[in-house]
């Protein structure tokens, strides 16, 4: 019974990341390790056995002990890849910000000078274009 | 765009200092010498856009926060952007002396970046307990770097030549203490050259700084990790432009 719950969940695991990555919601880059995850996961359901031999071939003493470890291992690996992406992220985000606001400082000054040469040329109306200094 | 008209740009870099840029923008502008001066708005949420803009500064309005180092670099890119011969960043607070300025600037002479630092021997300032430590401590450190005697590496008062914005602009970060310790050391790192000159600070006009030891201890910590990553980043890879 236990056996079919794990199995069950592995293969829930994995088609939620497909299904994820068909639907574009899920990027390659994010995918890779939870696909890794999920089908050691699949594996290990599948043939308990094979827990049984990893454990006693590495000297663990209780295969429980394995699978906390690797999970440890796998779970610090996306933790870490996340912050770095954030990281990324955070710096692109700067840049655009720093880009936006020198886009609307220099298109305040050009909507002030257009002001002025339309005034110039139209004297009879007041602010032809609608385009005010913000 | 246009092309610089004076050739010096004035960085006043505010956050939430509604009540000090109007004052400080005017009595930069009271300056004989007309320097253009542009204020980057680090997303505040008073009033500081429009008192900069009514005392009749340029203002480079950030959509969010992003620090002192998010805020110089954008002034930076704008100086680099409107082809300005030089930048000059000068706090909002009101603690640094436009006065000054002009003295600050002639520093270029002789090097790319030029600190206004508080206390060689001018005016009256004094930090006591772990946050002195780690002023002296980043103080040696990077005198030793720069090579040339350096007492106050965390002044918020300093100019840039063309070389300095160039470079700033490829790399100013905006960690804690990245925008004055970690830029310089990145600096010094490409080659550029560093000098010091001694000015008078002035208490703030709104505000002062915590001087609680925990958060001097902080304080301390920081510096110290801030810097060991600078200097052994710089040591690994030259991110600098050339020469």
């Amino acid at each position: 019974m236990i056996v079919v719950a794990g199995i069950a969940f592995a293969v829930l695991v994995l088609a939620i990341i497909v299904v994820m990555l068909l639907r574009r919601q899920l990027r390659e880059k994010y995918a890779t390790l939870w696909l890794l995850i999920g089908l050691a996961l699949l594996i290990i359901s599948v043939f308990p056995g094979l827990l049984l031999q990893l454990t006693h071939l590495l000297g663990v003493e209780v295969p429980a002990n394995l699978i906390f470890a690797l999970s440890l291992v796998l779970l610090v690996g996306v933790a870490l890849h996340l912050s770095w992406e954030l990281s990324r992220a955070e710096e692109e985000i700067r840049r655009l910000a720093e880009e936006t606001a020198i886009n609307r400082a220099d298109i305040d000054v050009l909507a002030r000078r257009l002001d002025a040469t339309e005034r110039a040329h139209k004297p009879r109306d007041a602010n032809p274009s609608g385009t005010a200094e913000s | 765009m246009s092309a610089a008209r004076s050739s010096t740009l004035v960085i006043v870099p505010a956050w939430n200092e509604g009540e000090s840029v109007g004052p400080t923008v005017r009595e930069i502008r009271a300056q004989p010498e007309g320097w253009d001066i542009l204020v980057v708005d680090d997303g505040s949420s008073d009033d500081t856009p429009e008192q900069a803009r009514v005392a009749g500064a340029t203002v480079l309005s950030l959509p969010f926060n992003l620090g002192v180092g998010g805020a110089m670099r954008a002034g930076f890119l704008y100086a680099q952007r409107h082809g300005y011969a030089r930048a000059i960043q000068v706090d909002a607070d009101g603690q640094h002396n436009p006065r000054d300025i002009a003295v600050v600037l002639d520093g270029l002479e002789v090097a790319d970046i030029s600190i206004g630092a508080r206390f060689a021997e001018v005016g009256d300032y004094s930090a006591r307990g772990p946050r002195r430590w780690a002023m002296r401590m980043l103080a040696t450190v990077l005198s030793r770097i720069a090579g040339t005697r350096l007492t106050d590496v965390t002044s918020g008062f300093r100019a840039a030549n063309v070389r300095a914005i160039d470079q700033y602009v490829l790399y100013y970060p905006a960690e804690y203490l990245g925008d004055t310790v970690d830029s310089l050391v990145n600096a010094l790192h490409a080659g550029l050259t560093v000098v010091q000159v001694p000015v008078a600070m002035r208490p703030r006009a709104a505000g002062r700084p915590s001087q609680n030891p925990l958060g001097a201890a902080v304080y301390l910590l920081r510096s110290v990790f801030a810097l060991s990553l600078a200097i052994t980043r710089g040591a690994a890879s030259k991110t600098g432009v050339r020469a």
